[in-house]
């Protein structure tokens, strides 16, 4: 189809471009971008309607669960991937730890086959790095790859033995493959809370911020030896970024993530043992936090994920050690970019390029040809397009969001204000994946 | 950021449910106390009972093995003429996979009125009291590692009794304070009274530096840590707890923070000593100190009949 979008204010964070620009689409890709509020001359089918709103790549998530397979109730693919697309997410990493494992080719080739039949985001899938994620023996990440994975990892389940992460460092690296790795020592790991008066007062069980440092030491001592190139997942801790931080002064080919909840919440918001903030990582104290916002914003931490991990009601309504871990977030994942870019001070094209290019830049080649465009805006380029409106306001209830997880502690009145800044439409290889029931972005935007 | 409602208060700051002494204003604290100093003489009565819960059933829920706890309660609730109905779950019904939630919604349509609960895990009864009818009470008889407050109550109690007045204690509680429910609860009630010295006792792997959060003064050293002071707290130590890598044995912890009739001199000449009970004799205290002069372990129990009897009357009164 024939797409133009019309009026809008177009940000491209990889360019800094942000002016007035109409965007024309056929076949799947951008064929021409306007010049500064300059009506762009184009034959369309359809005109979407964008004054108003902003035009932005779609939106890149390095961390989504898709709970398919094996834990179909708790979300699926038609649910997980629709509430992608009403959140402006238009490529997703989702990691290994379904049911069975990614550890076999025809596994992630159907998960792959699945996804892209519904044509609503393109999910690119981690596979395991060992077999049932057990950290004893290597999968044939060869075939993985050629199934579709762009990189390994253990998910949540740490390798124990040091041998064997060794090995696959190497292993991994001779074909260039990333390691995604989430650094938590696996003795120290075993609480359900950040060690801390929070942790101490309420009687749980915690998680020192050794548990990340040592793993992290560990993790950057193999990468010296290595030099294989890994991707450090959902970073919890001022130390730890302090770690990531002086790895990437020497040069070691490291990158990191971290959480829309490490980015913006703290363990007091677990108050009266709120089992929707029973994260992992767990939240930590409010000075973590603003470390890890200032690393964002500096670099030292490459991209903003939702963690999204749909977790069903009868896991969560139980004591809060005893619930399982897990929040949704890709339909909050822009609204908390907005939010942190606003109260950083940073203009739009660096917040937003925390959910586009740079996690394109942390998928690097693994992306194949679409590694040149994705993430970003460019003639010639995939149409994978987010519309939305900055200043809209909204509360997060359960009833709205198209995830059939419906857990996050931005539900509650302590996270804060209300979300500013809403997805209208999205638009994946040219199609439009998503668009807003009660004012579609064709329809006049009221006064 | 706007704070959640404390849940075990109403809207006009009455108690509704006893789920922890902490947040708890020091009036409806100090009350409870004063309401269990007039149920103390029932007990002496040649009928014990006063009517205040007739028609009401109590369910003692207890998905953890306690005989002591369940049995004062059970005791307490039949005084206030309650309907009592004892559950020994101990994780049977999980076992069988019905849900916390359900077991509870089960228990509410035979017309339960108050659930006196145990559970191993931290803030179970606050899930529980978030999911009950507006007008049934939840009371939590020892929530995991978080609060045990009927019994941090029993100690305020004990306390008053022998001191009649907290501004100018120090008080040593002694052994695995990390995982005690009991002490956390003891601190908030110790710090809401104004004890001006609060210390915790232990050797690191059960009394780490980060307690010193919830406001006590922590000691590595026994000595250090009872020396004058007015009460001593000695806590049970699980036997879990006395081997592995957080205790050698049960004789090395005797040998460094046994509560001895030597080392209770380093205290106040009046001190008393109190213990949650069960005693082990020879682990965390001697038993020339469990029966002797300055041990007040046995009317801690009598005290905690009366106190769980405030307790259940005085949120039976209070509407959601």
């Amino acid at each position: 189809m024939r797409i133009l979008v019309r009026g809008g204010r177009l940000v491209d964070p990889a360019s800094g471009r942000d002016e007035p620009a109409d965007i024309a689409i056929a076949s799947g890709r951008i064929v021409r971008i306007g010049r500064a509020a300059q009506p762009l001359e184009f034959d369309a089918e359809r005109t979407l309607d964008a004054r108003g709103l902003l035009v932005m790549p779609g939106l890149v998530d390095l961390a989504a669960r898709l709970r398919e397979p094996g834990r179909e109730h708790e979300g699926m693919l038609e649910s997980e991937l629709a509430a992608a697309a009403a959140g402006g997410v238009t490529s997703l990493v989702c990691p290994p730890d379904t049911d069975p494992v990614l550890d076999e080719p025809g596994l992630v080739e159907m998960l792959k086959f699945r996804a892209r039949k519904l044509s609503r985001c393109r999910v690119f899938p981690l596979g395991a790095l060992t077999r049932r994620l057990e950290g004893a023996v290597l999968t044939e990440m060869v075939e993985l790859s050629k199934a579709g994975c762009i990189g390994f990892g253990q998910a949540d389940r740490a390798v124990r033995d040091t041998m064997v992460l060794l090995r696959a460092l190497q292993y991994a690296s001779t074909f260039g493959y990333t390691v995604w790795l989430r650094p938590q020592d696996a003795w120290l790991g075993g609480g359900v809370a950040a060690q801390g008066a929070v942790a101490t007062r309420l009687g749980l069980s915690a998680v020192p911020v050794v548990a990340e440092t040592i793993a992290l030491h560990g993790i950057v001592e193999l990468v010296r030896a290595t030099r294989a190139r890994v991707h450090l997942a959902r970073l919890s801790s001022a130390a730890g970024v302090a770690l990531v931080r002086a790895a990437k002064a020497e040069g070691l080919p490291v990158t990191a993530d971290v959480s829309i909840n490490s980015l913006h919440l703290s363990d007091a918001d677990i108050g009266y043992f709120d089992a929707s903030a029973r994260l992992v990582p767990p939240l930590r104290q409010s000075a973590d936090r603003d470390a890890l916002r200032a690393a964002l914003a500096d670099g030292t931490i490459d991209a903003l994920v939702s963690d999204h991990d749909p977790v069903g009601a009868d896991e969560k309504n139980l004591p809060f050690a005893e619930a399982e871990p897990g929040a949704t977030g890709l339909e909050l994942l822009l609204a908390l970019a907005l939010r942190w870019g606003r109260e950083q001070g940073l203009p739009l094209v660096r917040s937003l390029a925390r959910v586009t290019c740079d996690p394109v830049r942390v998928l690097g080649d693994a992306l194949g040809p679409l590694g040149g465009s994705a993430g970003r805006l460019v003639e010639g380029g995939v149409a994978d397009l987010c519309l939305f409106d900055a200043d809209e306001r909204w509360t997060v209830t359960p009833g709205q969001l198209l995830s059939q997880g419906k857990h996050t502690p931005f539900a509650h009145a302590s996270a804060g204000a209300p979300l500013e800044g809403r997805v209208c439409a999205t638009l994946v290889a040219g199609t439009v994946a998503y668009e807003r029931g009660s004012r579609p972005a064709g329809a006049p935007r009221p006064a | 950021m706007p704070a959640r409602r404390n849940p075990q208060l109403n809207a006009h700051g009455e108690l509704i449910h006893l789920l922890s002494i902490e947040g708890l204003p020091r009036d409806v604290l100090t009350q409870i106390l004063d309401t269990a100093g007039t149920f103390l003489s029932v007990g002496e009565r040649e009928v014990k009972k006063v009517p205040l819960l007739r028609g009401k059933s109590v369910f003692n829920l207890f998905f953890e093995n306690s005989t002591r706890t369940r049995t004062t309660f059970e005791i307490a609730a039949k005084r206030l003429s309650a309907d009592v109905i004892n559950l020994d779950i101990a994780r049977s019904s999980t076992s069988k996979g019905e849900s916390l939630l359900d077991t509870i919604a089960n228990l509410s349509a035979m017309q339960a009125d108050m659930f006196v609960v145990r559970h191993a895990e931290s803030g179970a009864p606050y899930l529980i009291a978030q999911h009950v009818a507006p007008h049934v009470h939840v009371v939590n008889a020892g929530d995991g590692r978080h609060a045990h407050p009927t019994q941090g109550l029993l100690d305020m109690y004990t306390i008053r009794h022998y001191k009649r007045d907290f501004s100018q204690l120090t008080v040593a509680i002694v052994g695995d304070i990390v995982h005690s429910r009991v002490a956390r609860s003891a601190i908030h009630g110790l710090s809401v009274l104004g004890v001006p010295e609060i210390r915790a006792v232990g050797p690191k792997t059960l009394v780490p530096g980060d307690l010193a959060a919830m406001g006590v003064r922590v000691c590595h050293d026994l000595a250090e840590g009872i020396r004058d002071a007015d009460v001593v707290i000695a806590l049970r130590l699980q036997n879990e707890r006395m081997s592995g890598a957080l205790l050698p044995s049960a004789g090395e912890f005797f040998m460094s923070y046994g509560l001895t009739a030597e080392r209770l001199a380093l205290a106040r000449p009046d001190a008393i000593v109190m213990h949650p009970g069960p005693i082990n004799r020879g682990v965390e205290i001697d038993s020339r100190v469990a029966d002797g002069a300055h041990s007040v372990i046995l009317p801690q129990v009598t005290f905690g009949i009366a106190v769980r009897m405030a307790v259940m009357s005085t949120i039976a009164g209070n509407a959601a």
